[in-house]
């Protein structure tokens, strides 16, 4: 009954779609207000049945309702409830309801919020959101259709791949689809603009804090999944540049610059075409990067089963709405220049020079992913890490320097010397460490110093801009305190951002150059020495979980700061066949103790892989930092206020209508 | 932005679109062999039965012959079993090796499911089929007269494969020598 | 089809008691083990999907683990130790593309990129800045503006 419930809402959803696709774009363009109101009730209804169709399916899952045949696929009677939910999204198709269920919060929530948006360009928006719409839930009906049964129904159904039974597959792939799919809204609003031929105020307001959503959402579902995959693979690993991670990246490095660029917009009315563009190309990527992972194109560990035909009808969705919208930007965007004006050395330069970075690593990322589909013979080419290695992190150098110096420098024009000056206790102490830090671990291991001292900078930089803006050191009329307290919550969110990018990359460089590991067979009472911590094994357990069975061992960590109990497990999962090892972690905050055993052998003896991971758990704290920074500027009024209705264009741009 | 410049994304896109178009389909985790067109390297295995003679690779030549890698623990080989004893049974030349298996129970399997090999040979390390590129079974090679590797099945010959692809070829190689 | 003997083969890594390097793999000379496991690190496992053979499961992982320490033994520098698994499965096991002339543009790619907008951001920006230098008034204009510009002057 539930699968039932479920189809018909889909089916309504679709056919919703499609009259809220016409009713806002015919609406707009007539200045009907009716049909524009009847497009944003359409809104709110295409949310209320996809939101039931995804229920529905939920419950089948739930219920273990085996007659549906994804459920029998994904999901076992065995499995706890909470796993029984999550692989509601295991699936190509389910995962395909989820998309187009974030993708109908996002319009609801324009409909409901943008009451103060011109009704002109909130229809639009909302028009182009529900053909993208329509166009994926047409998608899942005619071939990844959720809901279709199996007759007769399994007993009991396949089980979840273990690996996946854990509570990242709960968090991880919503977080991330509310930050990739929320870049569907910046899109919407740049194609709203193209067909304006226009871009105001209002518009530069409004899309602000839906890019600053998603981005924030983006940027934690990156960091969970990585997270994830540190602790659940049991090798300690926290990124592999696959494919399908690569395809998340992307976006998010687009969505950065397209952030930064949307301020320059809105502050001073200037880079109208490069914010456009990257609208279009960040929601474009999070396309491609649907596209890949399903339709085989390129192999993964994340691709779902694969069907080229699924393939051939995303690239045609992502042909027609990009294509259009590229097609658009090459018609209208000449004629919307701004005039605004700026000095290079400014910050509008600086974000301009942010903007060239962030496309370029994109175009490393892309160009390293897609090689192998490009050229004839592809298939005998691999690319992994170490070709990111030497292109990604020599291009992000540049970038990482110049962070700290964009808040410094004014808008428009700008002194280079002055900003140097202002940055100089950051600059002086960021190069002291150097040099210390490279006379006490040697030259050989300057590059990892450098790594370090540059994330240390990016904090310094953060600090330096606060102590500028509050003026210290400085005379000033006010008391430090009411400079404080009247800091604008955006500079506390750059603050934040920035000093998390620092963070981030002193987590990298640290993991990366400084980890340790070892690989042995041990037995019960042995020792053994990790990075000047002492590891023993005290004991090895057999237990029984709810669907597997397991290798417990017991570990005593032995450091300066104390000693502590680690326990790591190689389960097996007897339904699926499958064996996977759960690690150890023990966290600190210079770095974290990595447990993770093997097969026992005939004498009792266990294999044991240990690691020492130095701050790593700095990557994911910096990304959280990242995060936090932009929920503190979203949450300032005034970011997320647009200007009223009727909003004066900006400066310079012509207005065509 | 002049309207040169703004062309380019467009353009660059349907570039990008054609190429994708045109990758749908094919399996990328399928490699390409490297031995095609190059003679087979060389090995010496013995046989799944003490007394039998085991295959050498110069045993594998003087006429267009698959050699086929299997073992008794490859399910998929037991799908593709009957399709082998059909081919044999129709003259096609085949040899095995029976590819990370003790020699005792790659002959259990051979004798349960039948034998449709001119030759096998035992490679319990393994190191044979990694000298041929091998990944996984059933792989399938199809060697010409002069021992040469001209084609590589990964996975088992269904009888798609074996009309489209390899019986055209086997015919071509045999109007060849 | 196909994918079948793949499917096989990858759950038969998770199930197999092989590993990612055992202990028993390992040589007892740290020099040359830790230069293996470096090489390890640069090879893929062909028959996973996207790992490297250091860390990987499958047996046919294992199986290269220990070749490529046999060729160490043997006294292979990295590179031929490399190019003995890359005669046997082509580049692909390579997880360093190699420099050739068919991965010139992944190589010089991103640089390019880079290049080229370069030169049309600085070219951008420059001019930007010129419209940035307004016209400079003349003696007679300055006059005349200063006049205009006087307390007395009309709102």
């Amino acid at each position: 009954m539930a699968a039932e419930i479920g189809q018909y809402s889909l089916i309504l959803a679709f056919l919703i779609a499609l009259v809220e696709t016409a009713a806002c774009l015919v609406g707009a363009g007539r200045r009907d207000r009716a049909l524009m109101a009847l497009g944003r009730a359409a809104a709110f209804l295409q949310l209320a049945f996809v939101g039931t169709a995804f229920l529905a399916l939920a419950f089948c899952y739930l219920n273990n309702d085996f007659s549906v045949a994804l459920v029998a696929e994904h999901s076992n009677t065995t499995q706890p409830a909470i796993y029984r939910f999550a692989a509601t999204w295991g699936s190509h198709e389910g995962s395909m309801l989820l998309w187009v269920l974030i993708l109908s919060l996002y319009s609801a929530a324009l409909a409901f919020f943008g009451t103060r948006l011109r009704e002109t360009l909130q229809a639009r928006v909302l028009g182009v959101q529900s053909f993208v719409a329509s166009a994926f839930l047409g998608f899942s009906l005619f071939t990844s259709n959720p809901f279709i049964r199996l007759d007769p129904p399994p007993i009991d159904g396949a089980e979840l791949n273990p690996l996946l039974q854990d509570p990242g597959l709960v968090f991880h792939p919503p977080v991330l689809y509310l930050g990739y799919v929320g870049f569907s809204m910046a899109f919407a609003f740049a194609i709203a603009a193209l067909i304006e031929g226009r871009v105001d105020a209002g518009w530069a307001r409004w899309i602000r804090p839906w890019v600053l959503g998603s981005w924030i959402f983006l940027t934690i579902g990156i960091a969970a999944g990585s997270w994830w995959a540190y602790y659940t693979l049991g090798w300690g690993g926290w990124w592999f540049w696959d494919p399908v991670e690569n395809v998340s990246l992307m976006p998010w490095l687009m969505g950065t610059a397209l952030l930064h660029s949307s301020l320059v917009l809105e502050r001073r009315g200037a880079l109208v075409s490069w914010t456009i563009l990257l609208a279009i190309l960040t929601f474009s990527l999070s396309l491609v990067g649907t596209f890949l992972v399903r339709s085989g194109v390129i192999s993964s560990v994340h691709a779902f089963a694969v069907d080229p035909q699924r393939g051939v009808y995303i690239l045609a969705i992502i042909a027609v709405a990009t294509g259009t919208a590229l097609a658009m930007f090459a018609w209208r965007v000449p004629q919307m220049r701004s005039g605004a004006m700026f000095q290079a050395v400014s910050r509008e330069g600086g974000i301009t020079l942010n903007n060239l970075f962030l496309i370029v690593l994109t175009a490393t990322v892309f160009v390293g992913t897609f090689y192998s589909v490009f050229i004839r013979g592809g298939q005998g080419i691999s690319v992994g890490a170490p070709y990111y290695r030497l292109t990604f992190i020599p291009l992000a150098i540049p970038l990482l320097l110049l962070v700290s110096f964009g808040p410094m420098l004014n808008w428009k024009r700008s002194d280079a010397g002055e900003v140097i000056w202002r940055l100089r206790w950051a600059i002086a102490a960021a190069l002291f460490l150097l040099g210390i830090g490279t006379l006490i671990l040697g030259v050989s291991r300057a590059g990892a110093v450098a790594g370090i001292v540059l994330g240390l900078f990016l904090i310094f930089g953060a600090l330096a801009m606060l102590a500028s803006r509050w003026r210290i050191g400085k005379d000033s009329r006010t008391s430090f305190a009411q400079r404080v307290w009247s800091t604008p919550l955006p500079v506390w969110g750059l603050a934040l951002a920035h000093a998390g990018l620092g963070i981030t990359t002193i987590g990298i460089t640290a993991v990366t150059a400084f980890q340790t590991n070892k690989v042995i067979q041990m037995l019960p009472g042995q020792a053994v020495d990790l990075a000047g911590d002492r590891v023993t094994l005290d004991s090895v357990a057999t237990v029984q979980g709810p669907n597997y069975q397991a290798d417990r061992a017991f570990f005593n960590v032995e450091s300066s700061f104390g000693t502590r109990e680690l326990v790591s497990e190689r389960r097996f999962y007897p339904v699926s066949q499958t064996q996977m090892t759960k690690a150890g972690i023990g966290v600190g905050f210079f770095g974290n103790t990595y447990i993770s055993v093997g097969d026992r052998a005939n004498d009792g003896s266990i294999v044991v892989r240990m690691w020492d991971h130095p701050f790593v758990d700095w990557i994911w704290v910096g990304a959280m930092f990242m995060a936090f920074g932009g929920m503190i500027s979203l949450s300032d009024r005034r970011v997320r206020v647009g200007a009223a209705r009727k909003a004066e264009n900006l400066a310079g741009a012509a207005a065509l209508s | 932005m002049n309207r040169a410049l703004a062309l380019i994304p467009v353009g660059l896109f349907v570039a990008l679109i054609v190429t994708f178009y045109f990758a749908l389909g094919r399996d990328p985790t399928k490699i390409p062999s490297v031995l095609i067109n190059k003679p087979l390297p060389a090995f010496s295995l013995p046989g799944v039965e003490a007394g039998t003679p085991g295959l050498r690779s110069s045993d594998v030549r003087g006429q267009p012959m698959l050699l086929n890698v299997f073992g008794s623990w490859c399910i998929s080989c037991v799908q593709e079993h009957p399709m082998l004893m059909e081919l044999a049974h129709e003259g096609v030349v085949i040899d095995g090796i029976d590819w990370r298996d003790e020699a005792i129970d790659g002959a259990k399997w051979l004798n349960q499911n039948g034998n449709p090999y001119a030759r096998v040979g035992n490679d319990r390390t393994g190191r044979t089929g990694i000298d041929l590129g091998v990944t996984g079974a059933p792989e399938t090679f199809v060697v010409d007269a002069k021992g040469r590797v001209r084609y590589k099945q990964i996975g088992p010959i269904d009888a798609d494969t074996w009309n489209n692809t390899i019986a055209p070829l086997l015919r071509k190689l045999r109007s060849e020598s | 089809m196909r994918r079948i003997v793949l499917t096989v083969y990858a759950l038969l890594a998770f199930a197999a008691p092989a590993f990612a390097v055992l202990p028993s793999e390992q040589l007892s000379d740290p020099k040359l083990e830790a230069r293996a496991r470096h090489i390890s690190q640069e090879l893929r496992c062909v028959v996973c999907q996207n790992q490297t053979i250091d860390d990987s499961d499958a047996p046919l992982a294992h199986d290269l683990r220990v070749i490529l320490r046999e060729r160490l033994l043997a006294g292979d520098s990295d590179d031929q130790a490399k190019a003995y698994l890359v005669k046997r499965y082509g580049t692909y096991v390579l997880l360093k593309p190699p420099f050739q002339e068919n991965t010139l543009l992944l190589w010089l790619g991103p640089f390019f990129v880079l290049g080229i907008g370069g030169v049309l951001v600085v070219s951008y920006l420059l001019g930007r800045s010129r419209l940035e230098a307004a016209p400079q008034l003349s003696t007679d204009e300055r006059a005349r503006l200063d006049d205009l510009l006087k307390p007395d002057a009309a709102e």
